[in-house]
């Protein structure tokens, strides 16, 4: 590759080894952050052009408001999942499997109000294909950094220049604002919560909207698990600031309805 | 060894636990402790000139400086601790070499708190590149601080 000259001590987020990509997709901001020499380059700009268009591909087929979706009809009973396609039975499984690491309480099949038993995946597939589409970045490391940000949830990979990604936490009460920042190099940031979508989490054991927790953010190594975690703890509501002490190799904060803040950084 | 580096890594919590384990504080650092293991310091002082060097055991309940272990290679790199001594205690210790070189490096150093602050951030600060939240729906992006971040490097 042709790298261009890099100017000693640089910066960070200087013009020329700092690019965005902003579109709107599934319904929310998709914003991509690359840094490194290479920022600039036809090859990086094509690679965001296919994570976007990966990201497009997967609202056809997931999109709960299509009614043409995989996963409209499926819902409809029109498909089975051994028809559908492969990337709908890996979400699947890996809601399975988040079903059984979160002991019930992220559940697929209990995520739409008044439509219990109905399989909507939705909670999962924005970070899974976060993960997916982001291959195209993953190609040029080490010599690019970047942070894939989809709805407020981001995946960060390392920059050359060392300096990690600093991350803003919203504050659930004035969106204007920040209520914290984290410094992450390689790793994943996901926000849940209820703040302006309504309460659109709900608590498994009683059909009813979460309460408790306005804003739960987790920090880990995988995007996906990263956002399962972070919607847990609010679906439990108050039982979360025992247990988020439970998420080995994790760190976070809880924004509680009482106002109240809870921080916590684990050991692996 | 594996627990020893994370413990390492992640520098404050990281020191707090390796000062907690003796096994860890044998073999991973050459830091000397006068009041409590009695090893020799294989550090150098770089505090304060008047600072006493850290002799082995001599007068530990006098002892203050600041010292820095001998760096000790792990498979992740290098690893080198130094502590703040004031009358035999230890008042202070910070990494101050530790594997940060590539990605899976500061995966197992861990990860930081997030730091609290109650300031407003403007589009213009530097401070921050990339905004977390639950509330990111395309409707609401047009005035959101990441729209700002994002508008700041199109």
């Amino acid at each position: 590759m042709s790298a261009p000259t890099l100017e000693a001590g640089a910066a960070v987020g200087t013009g020329a080894q700092h690019r965005a990509w902003v579109e709107q997709i599934m319904g929310m901001p998709i914003s991509v952050h690359v840094r490194g020499a290479l920022a600039r380059s036809a090859d990086v700009a094509a690679a965001v052009e296919s994570a976007m268009a990966d990201l497009h591909e997967v609202e056809v087929i997931f999109s709960p408001y299509r009614v043409d979706s995989q996963i409209s009809r499926i819902q409809r009973g029109e498909l089975t999942l051994e028809d559908a396609s492969s990337k709908v039975r890996q979400v699947e499984a890996l809601c399975q499997t988040a079903l059984e690491r979160t002991d019930g309480w992220f559940d697929a099949w209990n995520s739409t109000p008044g439509m219990p038993g109905v399989f909507d995946p939705t909670g999962l597939v924005k970070t899974w294909a976060v993960s997916w589409a982001a291959r195209h970045l993953d190609a040029f490391a080490p010599g690019l950094g970047y942070a894939f940000g989809a709805g407020g949830d981001l995946q960060l990979r390392p920059a050359p220049d060392g300096e990690p990604w600093t991350i803003g936490i919203e504050d659930p009460r004035d969106q204007s604002r920040v209520l914290a920042r984290i410094p992450i190099s390689d790793g994943a940031v996901a926000t849940s919560g209820s703040a302006s979508r309504g309460a659109h989490i709900l608590d498994p054991r009683t059909g009813l909207a979460a309460a408790g927790v306005l804003a739960a953010t987790v920090v880990g190594p995988s995007l996906l698990w990263a956002d399962v975690l972070a919607t847990t703890a609010v679906a439990r509501g108050t039982s979360a600031v025992e247990w988020v002490h439970t998420l080995h190799g994790t760190s976070g904060m809880l924004v509680m309805e009482s106002g109240e803040v809870h921080r916590w950084a684990n050991q692996v | 060894m594996r627990r020893i580096v994370i413990a390492i890594g992640s520098t404050l919590t990281g020191l707090v636990l390796l000062f907690s384990w003796p096994t860890s504080l044998n073999r991973t650092t050459a830091v000397g402790l006068p009041a409590t293991t009695g090893t020799t310091a294989a550090g150098t002082t770089t505090g304060a000139a008047a600072a006493p060097a850290p002799a082995a055991a001599a007068a530990p309940a006098a002892t203050s400086g600041t010292f820095t272990g001998s760096a000790v290679q792990t498979p992740y790199g290098p690893v080198q601790v130094q502590v703040t001594v004031s009358n035999g205690k230890v008042t202070a210790a910070k990494a101050v070499a530790y594997p940060s070189g590539g990605g899976r490096d500061q995966q197992i150093n861990g990860y930081a708190i997030p730091i609290l602050n109650s300031e407003a951030v403007s589009a213009s600060s530097a401070s921050i590149q990339m905004v977390s939240g639950a509330t990111f729906t395309s409707n609401g992006y047009i005035n959101s601080l990441q729209s700002a971040l994002d508008q700041a490097k199109l």
